[in-house]
């Protein structure tokens, strides 16, 4: 890949997954190049970050997350992670990232057993991640959210070593579903990772209430920027 | 045996006989299994039909009116939408969650059968009252089957109504309006062409929902209707979804000549109705559609109403490729038939002829009926009794608890559960007058919105139907839109009672003549008769569906105050309207007199002006349900921004305060604008008056003042603290 090259990004869909679009807009807003990865592909097309969105991914029949995780499209998800590529998982991709062993933890029902559709605001608690490098530390964002099982869990040791690894990236300021840490968005041990249940693509324009979406999406693109400018390969 | 057969399926004598007569003998088992379905009230209009006609149906944005899948409305040349309300009250009261899920599946597959992408749903939702625990199942069983379906297939349900009255206790009513966006080209559903492909596909066919249009749409309910639960569908919204993004890639790729959904009636329907209007004919296979369970009977096969299923007729060089898009999306598809020149139905078992009836008789020929009708005895007693205007103890105290009271009280414990965000579109959603949608990649908006008060319906089922009108049109100018098309749900009691045939002759003239005046011609909709449960009725209730157009979504007004220091002007004028009105009910426990007049050109005037209005307020919100305070308060919550009102000193305070006078609208803007917009109101006739400011942390009335916060503690948590005190 040629430097200063305008990143690509790589939007999976799967048969139930509803955010796809929403994604793709957002990201073209913000300047990406775009493309729609079909599930049932056995690998990537040429992309620098894979975005897994929200949605009922195989109608999250069984378990969320549960059906996609085998997905062919998955297995070449998982290499994209393990040579150090950026993904990020959106809802119900969050949840499919747990499923899939690319995330620790596991997504349960909300507390109070509700699905929840509203503004949340999150608290950029490490800013020194490939997602989060626009924000500013403390930072709180308005961004929504939209699920019934956002209720994150993990092992205490794990816990532990991920709050102590600075991957509870982002906090909700007022905890909506119960999550463990009042976890709205983790990464991966490697930092190149990331799942969070709100919304980012939803909040881009202020015409829809808010355009703190955007550091996070930004942040991305960003990251992405500067390692084609810097590497020139990847 | 055939000789009770009928009956049983809702069929009466005088109906067999024309079946008869029309086929020229004893029509089969599986015959009269379809004729009993098409010639439902359901999907017949039998005994609305001579009423429906006149409303007014043309204009000229109307590029496709009342007949097909759902009206079609021009938002500027190029683009335009499709805009439809179903009723689904007789599923959600036996079986809530499906009933309620299967209700918003139907109406996506008829926006869908348009060739349009269902992009927002409102729900129209009435109930018994909150206190009473079955009531309480009823409300968490319809919330939840709303939220689990259309969360799932990725629409949003970004508004609608949720209302409470004890005559709804044993007949809810689940309304469901769905705006789409035509993205590729406008479909019909039509089966031309001798010899093409009529392929089914989606889910497979199984004894879900046998019977659904007939013997449960259209009757009435007793003790024994739960067990009528078989004749409700169950919903997949996974292959709803499927179905969604499969149909329209059949679209986009120019493969389909026509399609259309399976809903009440099953294959019965779209195999008469399509063949019908392009005046051929269809031979169907019945071993070719693919099964769910053994041993179904042909009459079970030809009216089952599972869920998730559409026909497409097709070319039959572009057969194999239709199945192609189909088996991507993981749907089963399969030719069941084929297009003839026939001008019958036919359906073919083991090269056995079971059906053949000329399609027309069962999409068109259906009988009509004029049902007698009189104005009932007890409306003049009704009238005559004490309308409970009477002042109530304290103001403030009233005040409060019209705030809190069910049926104004924000219904955010309901559409917080409904994601109201997806396709970055809802510029206003669950709480404002109209919802505003943003058209996916486009600066236009649509602004929608479902009215109806079955109270003043019951008062007087014509000012009722014309003042639903002209509030759903209200609510659409509120936003700055132009209202421009209206679909209507029409509930009523049994029609065969000339009272409430009566009942709905009335409130049909009533809208149409509202809508013949507001411009905003009748696109479609539905009839949902039989709303009774052991010979008593629910209150007439027709509910509007309206929709506007908005050139540029940035400049929706929303309903909340924004900022301090804007002047808040009336548009209107308030007068003594308080029979049948919130206060009058909640406050003194009464239900009578009339319900407002309604002065259609005032309200038409007003209108004009909301519209042209827009670029210069701040904000705009109508006055209904609890008056010109409620209004001001539920801005002034939303927007987090305290008032200061002079309310009129010439009437009693209460009055000033509570009356429900129509026409109405309170509009805030900067006080640098405010000689313009009494400028442009008093240019349409409309009269306007400064009657306050905003700012500070208080609501202040003439004769009382409410801590912000307390107002808001009232609004939000008024219907929750019901519904939870009757789960205690």
């Amino acid at each position: 890949m040629t430097s200063l090259a305008t990143p690509r990004v790589g939007v999976v869909l799967f048969p139930g997954s509803n955010c796809e679009q929403d994604c793709v807009r957002s990201f073209r807003a913000l300047g990406a190049e775009t493309e729609m990865i079909w599930h049932g592909e056995k690998s990537l097309p040429d992309v620098d970050l894979v975005v897994l969105p929200g949605g009922f991914a195989h109608g999250d029949y069984l378990r969320t997350g549960a059906l996609a995780r085998f997905s062919p499209i998955m297995t070449a998800v998982e290499e994209h992670a393990a040579g150090g590529g950026l993904v990020l998982g959106i809802c119900n991709g969050f949840q499919i990232l747990c499923e899939a062993g690319l995330l620790p933890g596991a997504l349960r029902k909300n507390v109070g057993l509700k699905f929840i559709c509203a503004w949340a605001e999150l608290r950029v608690e490490n800013a020194d991640t490939a997602f989060t490098r626009r924000a500013q530390p403390g930072q709180v964002l308005k961004v929504p959210i939209n699920h019934f099982e956002g209720n994150w869990y993990v092992d205490d040791e794990t816990r532990e070593r991920m709050v102590a690894n600075g991957q509870i990236v982002l906090r909700y300021t007022a905890n909506p579903n119960g999550s463990l840490e009042d976890a709205a968005g983790i990464t991966n041990d490697g930092g190149n990772v990331l799942g969070m249940m709100p919304h980012p693509e939803r909040a881009c324009e202020a015409l829809l209430g808010s355009e703190d979406g955007a550091v996070i999406l930004g942040s991305v693109l960003d990251t992405l920027g500067l390692s084609s400018a810097t590497s020139g390969v990847r | 045996m055939i000789s009770t057969l009928h009956r049983e399926l809702g069929l009466t004598d005088g109906e067999l006989e024309q079946i008869v007569d029309r086929l020229g003998r004893e029509p089969t088992h599986t015959e009269l299994a379809m004729f009993s379905v098409m010639w439902s009230e359901h999907c017949s209009y039998k005994s609305s039909r001579n009423h429906l006609k006149n409303l007014p149906t043309e204009g000229d944005r109307i590029l496709v009116g009342p007949g097909e899948g759902a009206g079609i409305i021009e938002v500027v040349p190029g683009v335009a939408v499709a805009w439809k309300i179903e009723s689904h009250n007789h599923p959600s009261f036996v079986e809530p969650f499906n009933g309620a899920a299967t209700g918003i599946g139907g109406i996506v597959r008829d926006i869908l059968s348009m060739g349009a992408r269902p992009i927002a749903l409102l729900d129209s939702l009435r109930f018994g009252s909150p206190d009473d625990p079955k009531t309480r199942l009823l409300i968490d069983g319809v919330v939840h089957g709303i939220s689990s379906y259309g969360n799932s297939i990725g629409v949003p349900t970004v508004g609608g109504e949720m209302v409470f009255e004890d005559c709804y206790a044993e007949n809810p009513l689940v309304n469901v309006a769905c705006l789409g966006v035509i993205e590729h080209k406008q479909m019909n559903g039509r089966g031309e062409g001798d010899g093409n492909a009529a392929i089914l596909f989606g889910s497979s066919t199984g004894r879900d929902g046998i019977g659904g249009a007939s013997v449960l749409a259209s009757a009435e309910f007793d003790e024994d209707s739960l067990d009528k639960r078989p004749s409700v569908q169950v919903g997949d919204p996974f292959t709803e979804k499927l179905l969604i993004e499969a149909s329209l890639e059949l679209i986009r790729s120019d493969l389909v000549v026509g399609f259309q959904d399976l809903g009440a009636g099953g294959i019965s329907c779209p195999t008469c109705e399509m063949t019908s209007k392009a005046g051929t004919g269809i031979d169907v296979e019945l071993e070719s559609i693919h099964l769910r369970e053994p041993g179904m009977e042909p009459f079970e096969v030809m009216i089952s109403e599972s869920q998730e299923r559409m026909l497409a007729v097709v070319e039959p060089s572009r057969v194999d490729e239709v199945i192609a898009v189909c088996s991507k999306w993981g749907l089963e598809a399969r030719v069941i038939g084929r297009i003839t020149d026939s001008g019958n139905v036919r359906v073919l078992s083991d090269g056995e002829v079971i059906v053949d009836v000329p399609a027309a008789a069962l999409a068109e020929e259906g009988p009509v009926y004029d049902r007698p009708y009189e104005r009932p005895s007890w409306i003049d007693e009704v009238q005559a009794s004490a309308p409970g205007v009477e002042a109530p103890g304290d103001l403030k105290t009233a005040f409060l608890e019209l705030l809190g009271s069910p049926r104004i009280a924000s219904k955010r414990w309901a559409w917080s559960q409904y994601d109201h965000m997806i396709f970055l579109g809802t510029i206003e959603g669950p709480g404002s007058d109209a919802a505003v949608i943003r058209l996916p990649g486009r600066d236009e908006a649509v602004a929608i919105t479902t009215d109806g008060n079955g109270r003043y319906c019951y008062l007087d089922p014509y000012e009722g139907a014309r003042l639903a009108v002209a509030e759903a049109a209200r609510n659409v100018a509120c936003t700055g839109a132009r209202p421009v098309a209206v679909t209507n749900c029409l509930n009523f009691g049994n029609p065969e009672k000339p009272g409430v045939m009566w009942q709905f002759a009335e409130a049909v003239r009533g809208i149409g003549d509202a809508c013949a005046v507001l411009g905003t011609p009748v696109t479609g909709g539905n009839v949902s008769f039989y709303n009774e449960t052991n010979g008593r009725a629910i209150y007439p209730t027709p509910v509007i569906g309206t929709l506007g157009i908005l050139d540029d979504a940035s400049a929706a007004v929303p309903m909340s105050f924004t900022s301090d220091g804007d002047d808040v002007i009336l548009l209107g004028t308030t007068g003594v309207d308080l029979g049948g009105s919130e206060f009058a009910t909640v406050i003194n426990d009464s239900v009578g007199g009339s319900p407002p007049t309604l002065d259609i050109d005032a309200e038409r005037a007003l209108i004009e002006t909301l519209v042209e209005l827009a670029p210069l307020v701040t904000s705009a919100h109508d006055p209904s349900d609890g008056g010109l305070a409620v209004s001001i308060a539920e801005s002034a919550v939303a927007g987090g921004v305290g008032v200061r009102i002079d309310e009129d000193a010439d009437l009693e305070p209460h009055v000033a305060l509570f009356s429900e006078t129509p026409s109405r609208a309170v509009v805030t803007c900067t006080p640098a604008s405010t000689e313009a917009v009494v400028q442009v109101a008093r240019k349409h006739g409309t009269p306007a008056r400064r009657i306050g400011s905003t700012g500070g942390d208080k609501l202040i009335f003439a004769t009382f003042e409410v801590a912000l916060c307390d107002a808001r503690e009232r609004y939000e948590t008024g219907l929750t603290k019901r519904l939870s005190a009757t789960m205690a």
